[in-house]
């Protein structure tokens, strides 16, 4: 079988349906401005373009090599699509790439989809995008070595989302299944790197007009510099706290209303959000769950307009 | 390509097949929500959810074990999940000393870890389903007539409809790279892992400029045959009065699982 499924993709059952919807949302919201920002910047001519890249990608992960001991690794492929395409375009790159998986394949779920798609096609590009935007317009090895740290920390990051989605959901114990699917995805990450690199490093001495100034991935504001910056920093603080001090990253949790006590009640609806000065009543969590949106969706927002007055102003 | 690995479809004439894919679509969906929603361990209404599929999988007419021999590629991932075994507060089954880590396994920590696979491994069997009964062109559509932005669904579909052809490229390449990698008896073959990975990327580069490339030559090909940015279909749904009909029965019953799994008898 030529398919290999990557270890990240998040089956349905293993989310609740607070934390599915929630990823849902937020999801949508980003998916919501990359085409309004592809649709504004590239022409009917980039349509079939992006669809051959989304092809691309899906085949280019069945390109295995040997590792060690019988299992071998692939490109996941996130950091890739958004270092040619630009930010934008490669989050619907691989927006496409996860849906095919999960619908065809049953390679995810269809509920929890929207996890999927936020762990391995938008946090990956915003990430892999932000730290290579950096070096545009330095020398090609700069590029290269950047390049290979944004596709590893990349692959970190989709790990780290997952697995503390896994954790609120009430499925996976935090100290355990952090350290677990970082360790794993710290080898896979170095794969990933490595054949990021060497890609690009291909496409850099036969086409080097496709990543040049003009190409449309110099597009992207920078912005990205930002959003790459704060990513990567959350990963770092939060991977310890989460191996180390399971209680402090509870706490935190638990303080912000993001995370059921378990409840006994028979009909545990909503197990996820609730308000403390509401109680553990369904409308709380409903409340907590659209106050969470609300303060996403403003930050969101209030970051993007900042960040569009100084681009203008550059 | 010489093999058709990725078309899920199995054609046929039953009830499934004929039921409008937008139908489909949403109560697969219906059907996943509830498996989440049912609490742990309600055993009866798991059982009962199973039926419901063994059920579908009759009316498909593709034999009423299908879904399941294919449901367990889900498995692997449940490694994620035995660790709400020890995370759920409840009476303490035994305990386990790794280092420091002392592990609790408990027995509300257990019904949850087994209700997580089964919920699982229900909903994977009625995504199977879904695909096996709707070829991929018509999921598309039902997802345009479900507001999917029309971007995404002309993505996938691309994405679709041009795997075959980079997976025969894909092949070629790995064939080639096959052929290059004689090895003589007694020697160690390749270099290593890293030059390895270089060889892939270097592959992965290839076949980026081979899609790249031909990308260019499907949009002139698309432009001399009218295309003006979006992909029409001569195939209009609609919805017949059976489609409402079979998808209200079917969330219907859906919902009755919900009064036995939330108020079990007694």
């Amino acid at each position: 079988m030529l398919y290999a499924p990557a270890p990240m993709h998040i089956p349905d059952g293993f989310l609740s349906l607070a934390i599915s919807i929630f990823s849902w949302v937020m999801t949508v919201a980003i998916l919501t401005i990359a085409i309004r920002k592809t649709n504004k910047a590239l022409g009917e001519r980039q349509v079939p373009l992006m669809g051959i890249m989304a092809a691309f990608i899906f085949a280019a992960q069945m390109i295995n090599f040997p590792v060690a001991g019988g299992t071998s690794g692939h490109l996941l492929g996130g950091a890739l699509a958004a270092i040619i395409l630009g930010p934008w375009a490669g989050m619907l790159v691989m927006t496409a790439v996860i849906a095919v998986q999960g619908l065809l394949f049953q390679d995810g779920g269809l509920l929890v989809m929207g996890a999927n798609i936020f762990n391995m096609g938008l946090l990956t590009a915003a990430v892999g995008y932000g730290l290579y935007r950096t070096v545009i317009g330095r020398s090609n090895r700069t590029k290269l070595i950047v390049a290979g740290l944004a596709a590893w920390v990349s692959v970190m990051t989709g790990a780290l989302a997952t697995s503390l989605e896994l954790w609120l959901s009430g499925t996976a114990k935090l100290n355990i299944v952090v350290p677990a699917m970082l360790g794993v995805h710290t080898l896979i990450g170095i794969g990933e790197a490595l054949v990021t690199v060497a890609a690009l490093a291909f496409i850099f001495r036969t086409r080097p007009d496709l990543l040049g100034e003009q190409s449309v991935s110099a597009k992207g504001g920078r912005g990205w510099v930002v959003a790459g910056a704060l990513i990567t920093l959350a990963v770092v603080l939060l991977s310890p706290l989460a191996s180390v001090d399971p209680d402090g990253l509870n706490r935190v949790a638990l303080d912000l209303g993001f995370f059921a006590t378990e409840t006994a009640s028979p009909i545990n609806i909503l197990g996820g959000y609730a308000i403390p000065f509401l109680g553990e009543t369904p409308l709380s969590r409903i409340l907590a769950g659209g106050l969470g949106v609300l303060v996403v969706a403003g930050v969101a927002l209030l970051a993007a307009r900042l960040l569009r007055k100084r681009t203008e102003s550059t | 390509m010489h093999d058709n690995v990725f078309d899920r479809f199995h054609s046929g004439e039953s009830l499934l097949h004929r039921l409008d894919p937008r139908v489909k679509v949403v109560v697969t969906v219906i059907f996943i929500i509830s498996n989440v929603l049912l609490p742990d361990a309600a055993w009866l209404a798991f059982g009962l959810s199973w039926l419901l599929l063994l059920g579908a999988n009759m009316l498909s007419g593709l034999g009423i074990w299908f879904s399941f021999k294919r449901s367990f590629v889900a498995l692997p991932f449940a490694l994620a999940a035995v660790t709400a075994i020890f995370s759920i507060p409840g009476n303490a089954l035994w305990n386990w000393q790794i280092g420091l880590l002392t592990l609790t396994a408990t027995d509300t920590g257990v019904l949850r870890f087994l209700s997580i696979l089964v919920r699982s491994w229900l909903s994977v069997q009625m995504a199977i389903l879904l695909v096996a009964v709707t070829p991929f062109p018509d999921l598309i559509h039902a997802f345009e007539h479900l507001r999917v932005p029309a971007i995404l669904t002309t993505i996938v579909a691309f994405l679709y409809r041009y795997l075959f052809v980079l997976t025969d490229e894909v092949m070629r390449l790995m064939r080639a790279r096959e052929s290059r990698s004689a090895t003589l008896p007694g020697h160690k073959s390749g270099g290593n892992v890293f030059w390895r990975a270089r060889v892939v990327g270097n592959m992965t580069g290839q076949l980026f400029l081979r899609s790249f490339e031909r990308s260019d030559r499907i949009y002139n090909a698309m432009l001399a045959r009218g295309y003006q940015g979006q992909i029409r279909t001569l195939h209009a749904h609609t919805m017949h009065r059976a489609d409402w009909l079979y998808g209200l029965v079917a969330v219907v019953l859906i919902l009755s699982l919900h009064v036995v799994g939330h108020f079990p008898l007694g």
